[in-house]
């Protein structure tokens, strides 16, 4: 039997909707679990509790200003109250502390899953490895709990339920004499982060100059998509090394990724062919991206791009 | 007191997967193996910071095959690395069992004062290492770093890239264990002399079972598969007003996404 302890991360006063793709698995698959929060609670997190059907939250309060080394000593004491296995999304933050709680609570750590299954009291996991060229069964055991982060948008996302939701305090663990936090300094981009986004728009070297790169911002910004681009424009410093997408970038797998004068090297098509759907836009037509993709559209990206982005607020 | 900067070998980014016969694992015959393109942030890292920490040596530590692990350690004194460490094992491990091996490795070779690893490798991308390293020495961890500045004082201020663009600034004292990520740094490329002196540098190799570790692996991976084929690109015809219309009837309609 399972007792899983769900991290809900949170962002901007709010608990992410991937952190309750978690909590739906469990209640579809009957498994006991309770929510952990690091922050103080609103209206807001106690409504989407509520309505995730999230019965007990440990609310970290104390603990709103992320520390890796406080968080895990806490993440690691809250496990050891019974739970044997432990869930969140794959985020920066979920990867940060998940991994050195791991070697606190004596757990088996793994991140970056696309499937989770529960198959009698067998927990069915698979991972792509080498960015998504091939994946991989992976089997946790051991005697401490099971640690598992799953990618965004993998898993269904949860129903609409109405439960009343029992908050509990607990107080931050530990100190953190040798590391501290001095500042975030907020990016200027308002979007959802490429490995979380829904919809992504990516731009390479076909866009012929960062300037250009305008056209796709519009085009996002219509559809609430995220931009990312190729390694040949991040390297050529026309956008932040953080938007590249590819093996030696981020990996991506939104529902919708839309690639716009990228031709599609080996390392990119790895990092995004997790995607459900692709759409290619490209003059060259024997460009290998065309060979990934679900719809292509051979032609100028400066003629399509402003026709889509047009068309879709007409119709969105 | 010295840096000693972790590196695996990994598959070349342009390699072709094959998965092996027994479905446990890929086809490693014909790779072409490189070092983790993070651990180069990593390594030319530790050659920048050598003279402001302090340190009289930069170590290059390494898990592996002997011969695969000192073909990526060469590269790493030809860099300007000082000396090598190789934790010799035909059989992979888990990042937990592996940071165990490398602390141990560690503590037998010298005193540490930095260690320093790449963000994650582009193998497996278990992006556990750097954390479960830090841990395991009691000591703070810092990922995804693109600048590492060191005080008078050898305190070190790190950025760090977190979501959305955003960044961390974080301060550390004492033994820390830092991940390179892209954006940190170009890394050098060895020079000839760099080669030929890579040579004559002590490397140290340690078996893995005598390194007083329990070799046990708790993650593993099996069943390995390739992604299922691609079903046929429709490609839409017609003037653009036409392809823009039937692209986003399809991505409403047909797929759904919309």
């Amino acid at each position: 039997m399972y007792k899983a302890l769900v991290f809900l991360e949170t962002a901007k006063g709010k608990v992410k909707k991937s952190s309750f793709e978690l909590t739906e698995w469990c209640i579809a698959n009957g498994v006991e679990f309770e929510g952990v929060i690091f922050e103080s609670n609103n209206d807001e997190i106690t409504n989407q509790c509520k309505s995730a059907g999230v019965k007990q939250v440990t609310l970290v309060s104390d603990g709103t200003d992320y520390n890796s080394v406080t968080w895990s000593k806490t993440f690691s004491n809250l496990i050891s109250n019974g739970f044997n296995l432990v869930l969140g999304s794959s985020s920066v933050r979920g990867t940060d502390f998940f991994a050195r709680t791991s070697a606190l609570a004596n757990g088996a750590f793994v991140a970056d899953c696309t499937e989770l299954a529960l198959n009698g009291e067998k927990l069915e996991i698979r991972k792509p490895l080498y960015a998504g060229k091939c994946t991989c069964a992976v089997e946790l055991s051991g005697s401490g709990p099971k640690m598992i982060l799953m990618r965004a948008n993998q898993l269904p996302s949860s129903t609409e339920r109405s439960e009343s939701t029992n908050f509990v305090e607990h107080k931050l663990e530990g100190t953190s004499e040798n590391l501290k936090v001095k500042e975030t300094i907020l990016g200027d981009s308002q979007r959802t982060d490429l490995t979380e986004a829904n919809i992504v728009v990516s731009g390479g070297r076909g866009m012929k100059e960062a300037s250009n790169f305008k056209l796709l911002e519009d085009l996002a910004d219509t559809l609430g998509a995220t931009v990312g681009a190729s390694r040949a424009v991040t390297d050529d410093g026309w956008v932040p090394h953080s938007m590249q997408v590819g093996q030696t970038g981020k990996t991506v797998a939104p529902s919708l990724y839309i690639a716009c004068g990228i031709s599609g090297a080996v390392q990119h098509l790895a990092g995004m062919s997790g995607s459900k759907v692709i759409v290619a836009i490209n003059n060259d037509p024997d460009a290998p991206i065309f060979k990934k993709s679900t719809y292509g559209i051979v032609g100028d990206v400066f003629e399509v791009v402003p026709k889509l982005t047009e068309k879709l607020k007409s119709v969105l | 007191m010295s840096i000693f900067v972790c590196i695996k070998q990994v598959p070349d980014t342009e390699t072709k997967i094959q998965i092996s016969a027994d479905g446990n694992g890929i086809e490693t015959g014909a790779i072409k193996w490189i070092v983790n393109p993070y651990d180069e942030f990593a390594i030319e890292e530790a050659l920048k910071l050598k003279a402001s920490t302090g340190a009289d040596k930069i170590y290059a530590v390494s898990v592996g095959p002997q011969k695969r692990a000192q073909d990526a350690l060469r590269i790493a004194l030809a860099m300007g690395c000082d000396e090598a460490v190789i934790i010799d094992s035909e059989e992979s491990f888990d990042t937990m069992t592996t940071a165990k091996l490398v602390k141990a490795a560690v503590l037998k070779t010298g005193e540490p004062s930095l260690i320093l690893t790449g963000k994650s490798s582009i193998d497996d991308n278990s992006q556990a290492f750097t954390q479960q390293l830090a841990a395991l020495f009691e000591a703070p961890h810092a990922n995804n770093l693109v600048k590492i500045t060191v005080s008078g004082d050898k305190s070190l201020e790190v950025e760090r890239e977190i979501e959305g663009g955003s960044k961390e600034i974080i301060s550390l004292t004492g033994l820390a264990v830092l991940g390179a990520t892209k954006g940190l740094n170009s890394p050098r490329y060895p020079s000839l002399p760099g080669i030929m002196k890579a040579k004559k540098k002590p490397v140290h190799t340690y078996a893995a079972g005598d390194l007083g570790v329990e070799l046990t692996t708790k993650v593993k991976f099996s069943d390995y598969q390739m992604p299922a084929p691609q079903p046929p690109t429709r490609i839409l015809n017609g003037e653009v007003d036409a392809q823009v219309d039937e692209l986003v009837n399809l991505l409403k309609n047909e797929s759904k996404v919309l």
